[in-house]
């Protein structure tokens, strides 16, 4: 199976602003996860890592090899009990731990989802903000090569539903490192999604500790014409269709908010602003989707300056199938992307 | 243990369930008044249990209990003032007016959170004891839940992570008979929840959780060997609730539960148990009795009085503690 040789990241090369510090170090963004987390277990004893083979010798897709080793009794495997292991991070969480969850798939979150919904994300506000969750869920998403129904959802906007969880999607090895390092930094329950075909992905990644604060979007691409608002992996579909969108003339600016939860709505504003045009991508499904979401937020911001109707790409309401050419219906990608900027101008066909 | 010190631990169990038998019964008596308007799950009639249970615990350990709560909290020492002025959803609440009858807590105190999700206590519970191990503090945690809980896959989970991992925690069943109107028998086909940490190499054990005395012992023990590293253990107390699931009224009226069953239960009152226990061997008299009545009646009037004139969370309270701030 191919899981490790999709090589997306070089599409991007040179094609939107990069991380900085281009420290002239780069790492992929599986060597910057491994590397957030074994600087967060050296720096603070509170730290410990629990999930299904996070001390086998894949180590999660390379994100935690051989950490056990370093880290004792730190980074453990357990039973495959989502719902009971949700549980236990939460109680070692309020009970003074910083428990890092790792999920191989997001698929399998919905079978801890009291421990989540009802608990992780209430036990502050219940307990009058006297008790917290300091908790960090690795949620990894997959996609294509028949992994149909049950191995490819992105349910990013369930966990957006729920007061008191934050949701993070970083879509570059800096963001990855920065912002897993911030999650398990933060006080609250933070679900860090994961696309799969971002792990291969290169970029220039600090040796030291730094923080990428959650909240805060980033512009990955300049433009004038259309602002597209795109979501993890459709960061990278979007640099594709930047390319081919400047090619006919348009030129689109990119926003990754990296953060779904809380959403930098100010940095899409003051873009559709100037652009007047917006087109949201995000990789899970239409209908109350992380895209509906996100426009449901700011459409009440931006109406004034919009030329044209906001475009949203997001999966068709359908289950993920798994033949190669269904899926190539299903999916979305920078095609999509360019159909959908073509269409808030207006244009049919080039 | 000395004999004087169990002596002594006694009269403080019986004190302690008199004074979760009369603050449930104020809160019966108050609640049609339509002032606490809150969803209260009473524990009359299962008050043994909380006492003889965490008589063994100290600030230190934690207690995980569950939307039945109220006696679990005022024998691990909360504040009753802060318990009545969160029924009454008050600012000076526990939980600032958040958690209601069945979210109470206080991390002073080791009671962390508060779940009512049935068995959602108990991987919590499971957690905070593997947080104690990864720490390496003493203390244990101990969790309540009911023989609802036994039905929910949460509970086996737990028991088998909180075997595997050797963790010091003490699960508890309040086994009531009943979840909500629902008897063990339509649920489970066997009557042996204790035995169901067995496959996992857990060590069960039942007991009469109407006698205080027996409960006690039996907890006494259990903790003394999770506080030695060779927990976790099970334990199973068989009791009744007097009142109905939720609610201050007696539910064998609606006919959810024969009146016979009940009244034989009554028959059995735990406070009246141990009562009669401490009067015939001397420890209490009738006049001690009837002074610490009054100390507690005291207690809860002043409790009530407090959350009563404290007032209500301002508006914008609404929007605090949904995330936490450092």
């Amino acid at each position: 199976m191919p899981w490790t040789n999709v090589a997306v990241g070089r599409a991007l090369k040179g094609r939107y602003s990069a991380d900085k510090p281009a420290s002239g170090r780069t790492l992929n963004y599986r060597e910057a996860l491994r590397e957030a987390l074994y600087q967060a277990l050296k720096r603070d004893s509170r730290v410990f890592i629990l999930g299904e083979g996070v001390d086998d010798s894949a180590g999660v897709f390379g994100s935690t090899v051989g950490l056990h080793k370093d880290f004792p009794g730190r980074v453990f495997d357990t039973p495959i009990a989502e719902n009971g292991l949700t549980g236990f991070a939460v109680g070692a969480a309020l009970a003074g731990m910083r428990p890092v969850l790792v999920h191989m798939r997001m698929d399998f979150l919905p079978l801890s989802f009291d421990q989540i919904l009802n608990h992780a994300a209430k036990l502050c506000y219940m307990s009058g903000g006297m008790s917290n969750v300091p908790l960090v869920i690795r949620a990894v998403i997959g996609r294509g090569w028949g992994s149909a129904a049950q191995h490819s959802q992105s349910l990013q906007a369930m966990f957006m539903h729920m007061p008191g969880i934050k949701v993070v999607a970083p879509s570059s090895a800096y963001d990855a490192k920065g912002l897993l390092l911030s999650s398990i930094a933060d006080g609250n329950p933070v679900i860090f999604i994961e696309h799969r075909w971002l792990y291969d992905m290169k970029g220039g990644v600090p040796e030291k500790e730094y923080f990428v604060p959650i909240g805060k979007g980033v512009i990955r691409r300049p433009g004038k014409d259309a602002t597209v608002v795109a979501v993890s992996l459709m960061v990278n579909e979007a640099a594709k269709a930047a390319k081919e969108l400047k090619d006919g003339g348009i030129d689109i600016e990119i926003i990754d908010p990296r953060s779904l939860v809380p959403f930098d709505e100010k940095i899409v504003v003051d873009s559709v602003k100037k652009t007047g045009r917006l087109v949201i991508a995000d990789m899970g499904w239409r209908s109350g989707g992380a895209a509906e979401i996100i426009l449901g937020r700011i459409h009440g911001k931006i109406r004034r300056y919009l030329k044209a109707d906001v475009q949203i790409v997001a999966l068709p309401d359908t289950p993920t199938p798994a033949c190669p050419r269904l899926e190539k219906a299903f999916y979305k990608g920078s095609g999509d992307i360019v159909k959908a900027v073509r269409k808030a101008y207006g244009l049919r066909k080039k | 243990m000395p004999k004087q010190d169990r002596g002594r631990d006694l009269i403080r169990i019986y004190e302690m369930m008199l004074k979760i038998r009369l603050f449930e019964e104020r809160v019966i008596s108050l609640y049609p008044k339509e002032e606490m308007k809150t969803p209260v799950h009473l524990c009359v009639g299962q008050e043994a249990i909380a006492a003889g249970v965490c008589r063994n615990l100290t600030d230190k350990d934690y207690v995980f209990t569950n939307h039945r709560c109220h006696g679990h909290c005022l024998a691990k020492g909360m504040s009753m003032s802060s318990i009545m002025a969160e029924l009454y959803g008050k600012r000076a609440g526990c939980c600032k007016g958040k958690s209601g009858s069945m979210h109470l807590s206080d991390p002073d105190k080791g009671i962390l959170a508060t779940s009512a999700i049935v068995a959602g206590n108990i991987p919590i519970a499971v957690g905070a004891a593997l947080s104690l191990k990864l720490r390496r503090r003493g203390g244990i945690a101990a969790v309540f839940f009911g023989d609802g809980a036994a039905d929910e896959g949460a509970f086996y989970e737990s028991l088998n992570f909180a075997s595997l991992k050797k963790l010091p925690v003490l699960f508890i069943c309040e086994n009531n008979f009943y979840a909500t109107n629902s008897r063990q028998e339509t649920r489970q086909p066997l009557d042996n929840i204790f035995k169901r940490g067995g496959i996992f190499g857990i060590k069960g054990f039942r007991c009469d959780g109407n006698d205080a005395v027996k409960v006690f012992d039996l907890s006494r023990g259990l903790v003394e060997k999770i506080r030695k590293g060779s927990g976790p253990y099970l334990m199973e107390c068989r009791t009744y609730r007097w009142k109905g699931h939720v609610g201050p009224d007696c539910d064998f009226e609606k006919g959810c539960r024969p009146k016979y069953e009940h009244d034989a239960w009554v028959k059995r009152c735990p406070v009246r148990k141990l009562e009669g226990i401490l009067l015939k061997k001397g420890a209490l008299t009738g006049k001690g009795i009837e002074n610490m009545r009054r100390r507690i009646t005291r207690e809860i009037t002043k409790a009530e009085k407090f959350a009563k004139k404290s007032r209500f969370p301002a508006s914008s309270e609404l929007y605090d503690d949904v995330y936490w701030k450092e």
